[in-house]
């Protein structure tokens, strides 16, 4: 059971994911991290069988830190979810296929042109502006249908996020805690959604970063990109 | 088949060929993507459609086309309708006990050569294991196949003209999706021509 989406905007990518994790009808944390940054400018949400999940995070994750090493330049989105879509594809006629279903949000900077992909376990690869995954995604698609427009700013992207993750909660039965990721041309930001205004506390974050620390070439193992709620 | 649904008609002008898709992709019942083209060109007079479980329209489009290459490479000419048909067909029988879910349809108009200075527009199906059909009217495949049949058998008549056709084999799509709940969200038709392709997207019903 689990709830995962995605909104495309002007020069950004959203993506949300619930934080469960337990077998059947028993949940044993809330705080489990399903998002992965699988790049300078990408990341990843994973959703399906709970081991399958984070092997394949972090396949996907070392592959593509490898293309970024040898090439000194990050696999662009698009090409990342072809890669991907193609290890999903192999996967599924193999003898132990991954069943993972994913949402592939990044941005491209050398287009700066924001991109999601929506991949499920087969294979099946949808290039989108806005995108569910699990359970939540019969009453999120109608939610994003109706709030989402084109070139959509931050601010009013994260409105229609948070009427997302009210109407999974107002109507799904499981109770789920949701974190989230802005991917922009400056990288992959954690956004609390808890807070006032999560955009504000991001620009101020960026700001302060910015003179002193340029951006490391090769993105390093162990940089908490997200922290665990 | 019907796991992300969508639906592909090729029809026989004079002179012309059209081959028409939906652009629906589905998870069941669940509507994803809209922009989902199943119908993809080798060369600027052979287009082909793939519908069908999805990842095997990405899979086998990635297939032929290198296999495309390595013809055109090998052959230095550019392949036929019907050879490619054979080749679309020996993928898919080399999946024979595991096989790729798709119902390919070939549309094409062959070059004038010295041996054949007038060949026929040509059309052909094949099964999900590469059993080729090559009518002499239509083709359908996909979800819709049956409504397919049922309105292209009406609406259809030899020796069409390019913008005729295109009438046609619209409105037989659109019609024929419109009853179908897996197919539909968009539609697109190329009309293949000796001198150009036409390809235009259709204003279609959205629900």
């Amino acid at each position: 059971m689990e709830c995962a989406f995605a909104i495309t905007g002007k020069d950004f990518v959203l993506i949300a994911s619930d934080m469960s994790a337990g077998r059947s009808i028993i949940q044993m944390k809330s705080n489990e991290n399903k998002i992965t940054p699988v790049g300078p400018n990408l990341a990843m949400a994973c959703g399906g069988e709970p081991g399958d999940t984070s092997r394949f995070a972090d396949y996907v994750d070392r592959n593509l830190r490898l293309y970024h090493i040898r090439n000194n330049f990050p696999l662009p989105p698009p090409s990342a979810a072809s890669w991907v879509r193609r290890i999903l594809a192999e996967s599924i006629r193999s003898r132990s296929p991954y069943a993972v279903n994913v949402l592939l949000g990044g941005f491209d900077t050398t287009t700066s042109k924001p991109h999601l992909y929506w991949l499920d376990y087969l294979g099946t690869k949808a290039d989108i502006p806005y995108a569910a995954q699990g359970v939540g995604m019969y009453v999120t698609l109608s939610t994003m249908d109706k709030w989402w427009y084109e070139n959509i700013e931050r601010r009013e992207a994260l409105d229609v996020l948070n009427k997302c993750v009210d109407e999974v909660k107002k109507r799904v039965t499981i109770k789920f805690d949701f974190n989230c990721v802005l991917i922009d041309k400056d990288g992959v930001h954690s956004l609390d959604l808890k807070s006032q205004d999560p955009i504000a506390e991001l620009e101020a974050k960026v700001a302060a970063m910015k003179p002193s620390d340029p951006e490391p070439i090769i993105p390093s193992s162990d940089a908490p990109a997200i922290a665990a709620a | 088949m019907e796991y992300n649904g969508g639906s592909v008609v090729a029809m026989i002008g004079k002179d012309c060929v059209a081959i028409a898709s939906d652009l629906r992709l589905g998870q069941q019942s669940v509507g994803v993507a809209m922009n989902f083209d199943k119908v993809f060109p080798v060369n600027d007079k052979l287009y082909y459609g793939l519908p069908g479980l999805a990842t095997d329209v990405y899979t086998l489009r990635e297939q032929l086309r290198f296999r495309v290459n390595m013809y055109r490479m090998k052959e230095e000419r550019e392949i036929t309708p019907k050879t490619f048909t054979h080749l679309v067909s020996s993928t898919l029988y080399e999946k024979r006990f595991g096989p790729y879910f798709i119902e390919p349809v070939v549309a094409g108009l062959p070059s004038p050569t010295e041996l054949d200075p007038h060949p026929k527009p040509f059309i052909s199906t094949m099964d999900t294991i590469g059993c080729i059909t090559t009518p002499k009217d239509f083709a359908v495949a996909g979800t819709a196949s049956n409504k397919l049949f049922g309105v292209a058998e009406g609406l259809w008549e030899p020796d069409l003209e390019p913008e005729d056709l295109f009438e046609t084999i619209s409105q037989t799509l659109l019609n024929a999706v419109d009853r179908d709940a897996l197919s539909g969200w968009g539609a697109i038709v190329h009309v293949i021509t000796h001198d150009k392709v036409i390809t235009r997207q259709l204003r279609a019903r959205m629900d």
